[in-house]
């Protein structure tokens, strides 16, 4: 029988902590190959057809950025919150309520026109967010209620909200009883950055400018500061006199906000009008990109370009290859499991093990208290 | 009369997934690892069966395809932060999200088919009996099972020896190991046990509540399931109360739609999962009760030094 044992490292290996997102990423593709073969597929030419030709023209390098916006968006924010310690996985739910709350301007109020509308979309869209994630916040602060379940099951009740508002009080009247609400007027639309090349719009460049803040955030200043040691050591953190209270607000809102932004800059960019579904589970994949982006808002940049692709890929294969388009969550949920696994690497030496009997000399160490 | 025995039968058919899924985790929980991802071996039992069931003609197969399906997915999430020891709460997620990937994926084709359904127990003589003849005798066998499966689980943690090395392994993984014991094989078994417990949950969706695959038809529960583990503050017999609870407000909000009270139908549905955090505030508000009833050493990762 062999077996793993883990061996830990005197300190963390900075060679394994490069390296461990292209193991996974080159794992997931072995994983991936086999997964196309089983379906009938030759590998080579799927991966051709997912991960080459969606990225291969520039119209669609832009439709990349615009399904990458949002995932750069939500991960950066949820780094913050993974750094500190805190399970903020309704992610979803507040770019939902971000994308709500943003639209009430021009769904209410379509006669308002002019250059103040979108910054005050925008602005909204953010309240949004941040007020939906006070809410497993206030829940943890106030009567320590476990954040994860909370912040999920708010992702249910937002979906069935937004589900709500498009088919009675906000569905447009001239639209022929389909659930959506009106057009936005032009002056709501987030405009594209060249249109001479491809659809993609600001919301990019909004994802790019937060990845750079909370970077700064994160590594040159006190706040950053206080996020990693209250995330590492508690103790610590309220010896130096930090509020694990104020952290929980402060994470939540910050990473609500985030992905109530992005969730404003989806509806207003990419689609224009409110749907019952404004979101391919973003919120969802975004926990993936922070993951993948080793909590570090620049690697955050570029894992949100990758899975950005995997969801263009899933739709390739669709249509190419009559694939369901799900091979893209398959992709997404192996990708993460992968840098999971080889994260271990940067704490631990790994050794196989075989049937080596156990040596005696070797008395039984007392277990340091941890 | 009769009515009351139809809702009184539905709300054991919707309580009877979160019972078990529950019951399972509850395991896992008790030997001091938290896995997230119940909701994704749920659903992947939920399509494992119906697949089993659909492709062989026989439910019973199917059934037992769902077990075998929660198993073996739940295996990954083992040897991931039990050999490797990575974060579990991750870990979980990622299982929850690969499961509800897959499954979608392996579904595709059985979207609409008519699947395969357990047929509900009918003892001539004792089903025909007025009222209670159908409560006791008239169900379909996940719901036994789910009974069975409480008070076995009650047994083994609270009256065996090794349900008791299983709780001080989730108390203390260090002093437990101090002590010879195995905590990673405790914990391995734990998990797949709580694997095979939400597979079985999920087949009883896909093989007797909707006897059809819907994507995403576990719809929260597995994070219910979770949920009431933590409101039951880990003992067995309030598992079955929470899961009771909880089933007869999924069946009053369906209830309540099909009789078309003026209510948006879309806050009726979100009425079990506002239930959730409203139970769960009420539960986490005693900090030390809480503190006292969540088993010690849960989440922590375990490295067993040689």
């Amino acid at each position: 029988m062999m077996r793993l044992e883990l061996v830990k490292r005197p300190q963390r290996s900075m060679l394994f902590s490069a390296l461990s997102p292209f193991i996974a990423f080159a794992l997931t593709i072995v994983a991936g190959a086999i997964l196309f073969a089983l379906l009938g597929v030759n590998p080579l030419k799927a991966f051709q057809i997912y991960f080459i030709e969606p990225v291969s023209q520039v119209w669609q390098l832009h439709e990349l950025a615009i399904k990458a916006a949002p995932l750069i968006l939500i991960g950066v924010g949820l780094s913050v919150c993974y750094r500190a310690n805190i399970w903020n996985i309704g992610a979803e739910g507040q770019f939902i309520l971000g994308g709500i709350v943003g639209s009430s301007i021009p769904v209410l109020f379509p006669q308002f026109e002019g250059p103040l509308v979108l910054p005050l979309m925008l602005l909204f869209g953010m309240i949004g967010g941040a007020a939906y994630a006070a809410i497993p916040a206030l829940l943890k602060a106030r009567f320590n209620t476990n954040e994860i379940l909370t912040s999920l099951m708010l992702v249910y009740v937002a979906q069935l909200f937004l589900d709500w508002l498009v088919r009675g009080p906000w569905r447009d009247p001239k639209g022929f009883n389909f659930p959506q609400t009106i057009q936005f007027n032009d002056s709501a639309i987030l405009p594209e950055l060249m249109p001479a090349s491809g659809r993609a719009n600001w919301g990019f460049v909004f994802a790019l400018v937060a990845a750079v803040l909370v970077w700064i955030l994160m590594s040159r200043m006190l706040k950053g500061f206080e996020v990693r040691v209250l995330g590492s050591s508690p103790r610590a953190g309220r010896f130096a006199g930090f509020g694990i209270n104020r952290m929980v607000f402060f994470a939540f809102m910050l990473s609500g906000a985030l992905a109530g932004l992005a969730g404003i800059s989806e509806v207003s960019g990419a689609i224009g009008q409110l749907q019952p579904v404004i979101s391919p589970g973003y919120g969802f994949t975004a926990i993936i990109v922070a993951f993948l982006g080793r909590l570090n808002p620049l690697g955050i940049v570029a894992a949100g370009l990758v899975l950005a692709l995997t969801y263009l890929g899933g739709e390739a294969v669709q249509s190419a290859l009559g694939i369901s388009d799900k091979v893209a969550r398959v992709f997404q949920g192996m990708l993460l499991f992968f840098v999971l696994g080889c994260d271990t690497l940067i704490h631990y030496r790994i050794r196989l093990i075989g049937f080596a009997a156990p040596k005696l000399e070797s008395a039984p160490k007392l277990e340091e208290a941890r | 009369m009769d009515i009351t025995v139809n809702i009184l039968l539905t709300i054991a058919t919707a309580a009877t997934p979160l019972l078990i899924a529950a019951i399972g985790e509850l395991v896992v929980e008790r030997s001091g690892v938290l896995n997230l991802g119940v909701e994704g071996m749920m659903i992947m039992g939920a399509v494992g069966g119906f697949s089993a069931g659909y492709l062989t003609g026989s439910p019973w197969i199917g059934l037992l395809a769902a077990i075998a399906m929660g198993a073996v997915f739940s295996l990954l999430f083992a040897i991931m932060t039990l050999s490797l020891a990575t974060n579990q709460v991750a870990t979980g997620l990622s299982l929850t999200l690969l499961g509800l990937g897959l499954s979608g994926m392996m579904g595709t084709s059985f979207v609409g088919q008519p699947g395969a359904r357990l047929p509900n127990l009918d003892i001539p003589g004792l089903t025909a009996i007025p009222v209670i003849g159908r409560l006791l005798f008239g169900q379909d066998p996940i719901f036994y099972i789910s009974i069975a499966l409480t008070a076995g689980v009650m047994w083994f943690l609270f009256k065996t020896r090794t349900g008791l090395t299983l709780r001080s392994i989730g108390d203390s993984h260090t002093s437990a190991h101090a002590l010879g014991i195995q905590v990673i094989r405790y914990r391995y078994l734990s998990v797949i046990f709580g694997g095979a417990c939400a597979g079985l949950a999920g087949g009883h969706l896909s093989l007797v509540y909707t006897p059809q695959w819907v994507e995403n038809m576990t719809a929260g529960r597995g994070w219910i399931a979770l949920a009431l583990v933590v409101f039951a503050s880990w003992r067995p017999w309030r598992v079955l109360a929470g899961a009771y609870i909880f089933g007869a407000v999924w069946i009053g909000q369906l209830h309540a739609q099909a009789f078309g009270i003026p209510v948006p139908s879309q806050l009726l549905s979100s009425l079990p999962y506002l239930a959730t955090i409203v139970v769960l505030v009420l539960i986490s508000r005693n900090k030390r009760l809480t503190m006292m009833n969540t088993p010690a050493s849960l989440g922590q990762p375990f490295v067993p030094d040689r």
